[in-house]
């Protein structure tokens, strides 16, 4: 049998973190990809678009990401699609953090008084050009606190991989608990480390959160 | 192919799943609502000490995924002598997130009630106890309400989780089903359904709800 010092926990779960970092960033660029192109959808003002966007939202933050997971790791595979633990969880994980944002996202763009879209089409500005010139670079403003807010439901979001074997930190810390049977030591570790993760975006969150609240 | 008819002999192993997710979320709905209150008022009212110790709760909380909070307390409380079933195990874990997220949420509306509304009170009489539950608390309320019943609904999907633990709710019978007989496609996605059924049907309930407690707007 292998003894674990507390250097050996340490690298391993570091070791583990560089995963969950590699698996949120994978996943909050693929959201935010979908995001925008729904939120392009939505704008268009075309029902049928409008009614995909709203029956999408709707499905992915009714249904807890746990599921989506189990769906698309073992119900792909069952349907003859082969995926793997990482390909599944960058999926479900895109889906679940591209819900959310079109959410967040929507209100940004909602709270944009109406005129301005008006007073464009008067200029003669197309509809790209309005959002491009216009619509965007305001609601970028306001939009950049809450998204940089949910980046850490992102990387919580991550430790669901753990359950369909896919290692990384929490994965790690249930086989570090499993060889060395000191599950207080290593899940405090565990906790710290998301922690240190989490703790600082939320910081900032808030900081550009006040910093906008107060130019306004 | 979807053979979604194997499922309907196993009916019964997702009702009975679905009743224990009925039951933790209901139970942890109230019991995390009333602790987010507590810990509002203190953040909000209390000295600088109890102030310092729920912000450090919130942020622990806020800031940690729920299955390593559920994870440190099934296995890591045991360590240091307190046991716990599955179930008081998740019980706890939920109670403990629904309370730190309402904590911050409940806090914004306690923060939104006009300061000269508290001295009015203070001038008629009142005392701190009754001008919380009859001059604050159902304005604070009102006005975070859809915040706060939209997290319980995250907190509900979120105990999905649980089943980690054996605890026997709706995702612990989805799983249960596709080990014996190899559906997990349909499985998966008719539990992922009767999850998305809980969410609308608690939405309307907590509007129901709504519309009952803050019934005086519409009389006056």
């Amino acid at each position: 049998m292998i003894e674990f010092s507390n250097y050996d926990i340490l690298r391993n779960l570091m070791f583990a973190t560089q995963w969950t970092i590699l698996l949120s960033l994978a996943a909050f660029i693929g959201g935010t990809t979908v995001a925008l192109t729904l939120t392009a959808m939505r704008l268009t003002r075309n029902p049928a678009m409008q009614r995909i966007v709203r029956v999408y939202v709707e499905l992915f933050q009714g249904t807890p990401l746990l599921m989506q997971m189990f769906l698309c790791f073992f119900g792909l595979s069952m349907l003859g699609y082969e995926i793997s633990a990482w390909g599944a969880a960058i999926l479900s994980l895109t889906l679940f953090t591209s819900a959310f944002l079109v959410e967040i996202w929507r209100g940004c763009i909602d709270t944009l008084p109406k005129g301005q879209w008006e007073a464009s089409r008067c200029l003669g500005l197309s509809f790209l050009q309005t959002l491009r010139h216009i619509i965007l670079p305001q609601a970028i403003r306001v939009a950049t606190a809450p998204t940089v807010g949910f980046s850490v439901q992102v990387i919580k979001g991550t430790a669901l991989a753990s359950v369909i074997g896919f290692v990384e930190l929490t994965k790690v810390g249930t086989m570090l608990n499993n060889a060395t049977f000191e599950p207080f030591k290593i899940f405090t570790l565990v906790a710290l480390i998301y922690f240190m993760l989490c703790y600082p975006l939320s910081l900032y969150s808030k900081h550009l959160e006040k910093k906008f609240n107060v130019s306004r | 192919m979807l053979y979604f008819s194997d499922l309907l002999q196993y009916s019964d192993v997702f009702l009975s799943g679905l009743k224990t997710t009925v039951e933790l979320t209901v139970l942890t709905t109230i019991l995390g609502v009333v602790l987010g209150t507590v810990c509002a008022t203190v953040r909000q009212y209390g000295n600088r000490a109890s102030q310092r110790v729920v912000s450090v709760y919130v942020e622990l909380i806020r800031n940690t995924p729920f299955i390593v909070q559920l994870f440190f307390i099934f296995f890591g409380l045991p360590a240091i002598g307190m046991m716990l079933s599955p179930w008081e195990a998740s019980m706890i874990a939920l109670t403990i997130n629904l309370g730190a997220y309402s904590t911050e949420i409940i806090r914004a509306g306690l923060a939104s009630i006009s300061k000269g509304q508290i001295e009015a009170a203070k001038v008629l009489g009142l005392n701190f106890r009754q001008t919380l539950t009859r001059v604050i608390f159902v304005p604070a309320f009102e006005k975070i309400y859809p915040a706060l019943t939209s997290q319980c609904i995250i907190v509900m999907l979120g105990s999905a989780v649980i089943s980690q633990i054996s605890v026997q709710d709706l995702t612990y019978a989805a799983n249960l089903v596709q080990s014996r007989n190899f559906r997990a496609f349909e499985s998966y996605f008719v539990t992922a359904l009767l999850y998305l059924g809980l969410s609308i049907l608690l939405r309307f309930a907590f509007n129901a709800l709504g519309k009952r407690l803050f019934a005086y707007r519409a009389s006056n």
